[in-house]
């Protein structure tokens, strides 16, 4: 190039840099190939704009370096925005962030390959950047957006996990959550966070195993006669090795998703990776590995791999069809001896060969062996030692000089529905005694750890975006602290007189043993009215009807009832007009309500909850199905105590599971509370109150009806909106409380 | 009463059946001494099919009654029927059986309530006899009747499960699914299929019964992969005709059906 054409180009570029002078030449060369002359001006333009913003060299280089193959691959188009972008970025405080991303670009223009993609990818980006960038005090955004820089770091792998969609999905979900809280949405936006990784496995494309685990579960058994557990594992954060499906006795590990793939569906590859795995369950066992070399291994593994998959489609022909699909084809030829070893490339094409019969490779060593194979397997089911035999003269017939090359070739030579082999040796020395010592050491200490009981989780609806938030609330029950039995006995002392009131409306409701049954051709007694007419039928000539005689059944309540107590601080307020603190009234009320239910003989559990932002969620058992009102319960009722928060959805779906689990006609859950579901950590009101409807509607779509009594005379408000009319009753005298809660539920229940 | 055609219930040609074990020679001799026989085994396994083999290798005629919940005492026994000159005293099936010397063999006998199931007990032991106490009249059993009983201990609820004291008055004969190879040959004979398709057709009987307790009440029975054969004798495609007998109509489950449909497409694929 001419002195005077660089520099033309270079006065265009209005940068001072001094290391630019260095390389000028050949980005304008670079440029010159990959862009028209239209395109070379904003190529420069752009870069001096990026150089004006006053961040150093380095965003300049990378953009010099890098634009002229970005443009050339989403078209010309993209200098421009690329320049804007920045430029716009450095007008707010994110400044910081503009390295991070300049770097992310090329991979993610790889990834993408379109402007249109392009666009969207960067319009996702900047909102999120905007969202997240905040105030404190006045409207001027004067705080950077922490997540920004970490969600830019990571940006190749997330494209590398998720479609655009699946990113703008969990990138709003994280501003969503996160928007004020720097250190959390750091966490998020760097996949530390549980819940970060829980939303990037759901967005990820394929079948994922939690989708289909029943199926697979079943297949084992029905098809395998096999019982095992699925242990999943990730694919999405292992960089450096990549894991490959195993089993031992601890159960089956397999990849967590699965993308269709050559026409296979993610399920179907799920079913091919198990059978073969319970193929080698059946048909595979140990053999000593300390005299085989590397290679000798590997040669026995992979024959050992179509000996069970021989066996396996002798069994089940249909399978042929995708292994053939799935199981990689190596060329002939693509592998030179002469620069790489060849070792997994060979073995490859002899598995390759033995599974498919047009294979059409033509070395005589693979030919041969494939014969020797089929001769092996032509009457039964052959060994893994004669597999053995058969690998270790395959690897001294072809044994190459290259083979011990560190650049193995790998393209095309991964059966990634193989597991690793694991199980199929035996090594007879393990290692030092020291490290054994160590082993045993560890086992121990860990299992000191197991007392008490784990949490559990349960989702969280979230109404903005109608989706669960998954595994949200943690939640820790136990059984609540005792008191003294005999304050409940004098509470029920104290309202001896409510309790003979009741005891005259239990005896009504009580069930009556027995109901008649009319009309019975057969039965305990004659039914003298129908008799008669019978008979007067039959005197004139009609025909009489032959039922008339009646028997009697049994007639029985059959109602199994959830009592959930909010047990939240607000119970320690003392109402106007009254001397007890609503936790007294509640605990009287419930001690009668308990006596109630206990005379009418219907099966009650009583459990009380309160929270401590999402990660806490306390639930108390104070009498449980198969337990008596004995002075056990007695003295957990007398203990209640209140504190905390009211997040009821967690609560209602934990205490749900045990309702369902009880044998009854009807199932309900009586919800006895003081206020609107709140917690310290929610902002937003709706958002408990849109949840704690979902977890009703959820409990009602089982088959358990619900029913709040609220003690907050503001709770019109919200409360029809979550217990649907008829579901709920407010109180206003809370002192009435005691008197009313049985009554209410006999009305309830009659 | 002795206007009853016994030829009606006799049968003329031999059931086709392919012995398990030993079982015709357990239920001859049961027969000669007149023991009542229990047969137990899971449905469509050839409970019925047996005993009217049995009924046509000894040459006696034998009467089925099919048991359901509603049945009372006196449709087994009998009732007075009213007509024009005023009530009729009308035999039920058991009564018949009583009084011919046939075979009476009650099929899933705990479908009936446990009042009805009451009535055989004086049958079945040293009395042999059955008093009709609406009418009176208490009949000896002919020395060739039989009592047998069929029932499915596996998919009644545990509400219906037979009293202790009618139980003790049997002999128990247990049939399960015959094992693959027989249940082969008894496709391949039942339907004329070929015998590949039988085994294979057995094979995916194995695959569903393994899931029996797992989300299935019962396996797929022989009389299911009979069907199956012989609907593809009449020209069905392989997979549609095992879809169609073999997997809807044990199922509604998506998961199992998906399980099942794959199964299929790898024994026949």
């Amino acid at each position: 190039m001419q002195e005077a054409e660089l520099q033309a180009y270079r006065d265009k570029l209005k940068c001072s840099f001094g290391q630019i002078e260095e390389c000028f030449e050949d980005y304008v060369q670079d440029a010159l190939r990959n862009l028209t002359n239209r395109g070379v001006d904003q190529y420069l333009s752009g870069a001096s704009l990026i150089c004006m913003i006053g961040r150093g060299w380095e965003p300049v280089s990378i953009y010099l370096e890098e634009m002229p193959e970005m443009a050339n691959r989403l078209g010309e188009p993209i200098l421009e925005i690329i320049s804007k972008s920045v430029w716009d970025m450095s007008r707010t405080p994110n400044g910081k962030a503009i390295l991070p991303f300049m770097q992310c670009l090329p991979e993610a223009s790889r990834r993408l390959g379109t402007l249109e993609q392009m666009r969207h990818f960067l319009d996702i980006l900047f909102e999120m950047m905007d969202t997240t960038t905040t105030s404190v005090h006045g409207h001027h955004k004067t705080h950077s957006s922490q997540g920004f820089p970490v969600l830019l770091n990571h940006i190749p792998f997330l494209l590398n996990q998720l479609s655009l969609e699946g990113l703008k999905n969990w990138i709003e979900y994280g501003t969503r959550n996160y928007s004020n809280h720097p250190e959390r949405q750091k966490d998020y936006f760097g996949l530390q966070s549980a819940d970060s990784k829980a939303m990037l496995q759901r967005e990820r494309h394929g079948t994922l195993y939690m989708d289909i685990e029943r199926k697979l579960d079943m297949y084992l058994r029905s098809m395998w006669e096999d019982e095992s557990y699925f242990v999943p594992y990730s694919q999405g954060f292992d960089e450096l090795r990549k894991p490959v499906p195993y089993y031992d006795k601890l159960g089956i590990r397999i990849p967590d998703v699965y993308d269709d793939r050559n026409g296979v569906s993610g399920l179907d590859r799920y079913r091919v990776t198990i059978a073969h795995i319970a193929a080698h369950r059946r048909w595979t066992s140990a053999i000593i590995a300390d005299n085989l070399s590397p290679f000798q291994r590997l040669a026995i593994e992979h024959l050992e791999d179509s000996r069970v998959e021989y066996l396996m489609m002798k069994e089940y022909p249909g399978l042929r069809k995708l292994l053939l699909a799935l199981h990689p084809k190596p060329v002939e030829d693509d592998c030179d001896p002469e620069k790489e070893s060849c070792i997994r490339h060979r073995l490859a094409m002899l598995s390759r060969a033995i599974l498919d019969k047009d294979h059409g490779y033509k070395n005589e060593h693979i030919l041969d062996f494939v014969e020797r194979f089929h001769i092996a397997l032509e009457n039964g089911e052959s060994g893994i030692k004669e597999m053995a035999d058969l690998a270790v003269l395959f690897i001294a017939r072809t044994r190459l000089q290259s083979d011990q090359s560190p650049h193995i070739r790998f393209e095309n030579t991964e059966v990634d529905y193989r597991d690793d082999n694991r199980h199929m040796w035996k090594f007879i020395e393990q290692g030092d005694e020291e490290e054994a010592f160590e082993d045993h050491r560890d086992a121990k200490a860990e299992e000191l750890e197991h007392e008490g009981l784990p949490p559990r989780h349960y989702p969280e609806w979230d109404y903005h975006t109608s989706t669960y938030k998954p595994d949200w609330v943690s939640l820790y029950e136990s059984i609540h602290p005792s008191a003294n039995a005999s304050d409940i006995d004098e509470i029920l002392e104290k309202h001896k007189v409510l309790a003979k009131q009741l005891k005259h409306i239990l005896d009504l409701l009580k069930p009556q043993q027995f109901v008649r049954v009319r009309y019975q051709e057969e039965g305990s007694e004659l039914d003298l009215d129908i008799a008669i007419r019978s008979l007067i039928d039959y005197k004139c000539g009609a025909q009489p009807d032959p039922r008339i005689n009646m028997s009697h059944k049994h007639d029985g309540r059959d109602i199994a009832v959830m009592l959930l107590l909010d047990l939240s601080a607000s119970l320690n307020d003392i109402p106007q007009g009254s001397a007890q603190s609503i936790l007294q009234l509640s605990q009287e009320a419930v001690s009668l309500l308990a006596w109630t239910i206990e005379q009418l003989g219907d099966k009650y559990a009583i459990a009380g909850f309160h929270s401590d932002t999402r990660h806490n969620v306390r639930y108390y058992h104070l009498k449980g199905y198969s337990e008596q009102l004995d002075d056990r319960v007695k003295a957990r009722l007398a203990a209640m105590d209140a504190g905390f928060s009211t997040r009821m959805g967690g609560a209602i779906r934990h205490a749900s599971h045990y309702l369902e689990a009880q044998k009854a006609d009807k199932k309900l859950m009586l919800i006895l509370t003081d206020g609107e579901p709140s917690d310290i950590d929610v902002e937003d009101e709706k958002y408990l109150i849109s949840d704690t409807k979902k977890a009703i509607d959820e409990i009602s779509s089982r088959g358990m009806f619900s029913y709040c009594i609220s003690l907050d005379k503001k709770a019109d408000d919200y409360i029809q909106d979550i217990f649907g009319p008829g579901g709920y009753t407010v109180i206003d005298h809370v002192e009435k409380l005691p008197e009313k809660l049985p009554l209410l539920f006999t009305a309830l229940t009659s | 009463m002795t206007d009853i055609d016994i030829e009606q219930y006799r049968i003329s040609e031999e059931p086709y059946y392919q012995p398990h074990e030993d079982e015709i020679e357990c239920y001859t001799a049961a027969y000669e001494a007149r023991l009542p026989v229990m047969i137990k085994g899971p449905t469509g396994c050839g409970k019925s099919r047996f005993v009217e083999h049995m009924a046509w290798k000894l040459g006696k005629p034998l009467i089925t009654v099919a048991c359901n919940e509603d049945m009372t005492a006196s449709d087994l026994v009998g009732r007075y029927l009213l007509d024009a000159n005023g009530t009729r005293w009308l035999d039920g099936p058991l009564t018949i059986a009583a009084r011919i010397g046939a075979i009476c063999y009650l099929d899933e006998i705990v479908e009936a309530r446990q009042d009805t199931t009451v009535v055989i007990h004086p049958l079945t032991d040293h009395r042999r006899q059955l008093p009709l106490d609406k009418k009176g009249e208490l009949i000896d059993a002919h020395e060739d009747f039989q009592l047998v009983i069929s029932y499915n201990p596996g998919y009644q609820s545990l509400m219906k499960d037979l009293k202790q004291s009618t139980k003790q008055r049997f002999n128990a004969l247990e049939f399960d699914y015959p094992d693959a190879k027989t249940e082969t040959s008894i496709v391949e004979k039942e339907s004329g299929t070929d015998a590949d398709t039988a085994a294979r057709l057995v094979k995916v009987a194995h695959t569903a019964r393994n899931l029996k307790g797992h989300g299935l009440d019962e396996g797929i029975s022989t009389r299911l992969l009979v069907y199956a054969a012989t609907l593809m004798n009449k020209g069905i495609e392989a997979k549609r005709a095992c879809r169609m007998a073999l997997v809807r109509p044990i199922t509604d489950d998506a998961d199992i059906r998906s399980t099942l449909d794959h199964s299929i497409d790898s024994i026949f694929g």
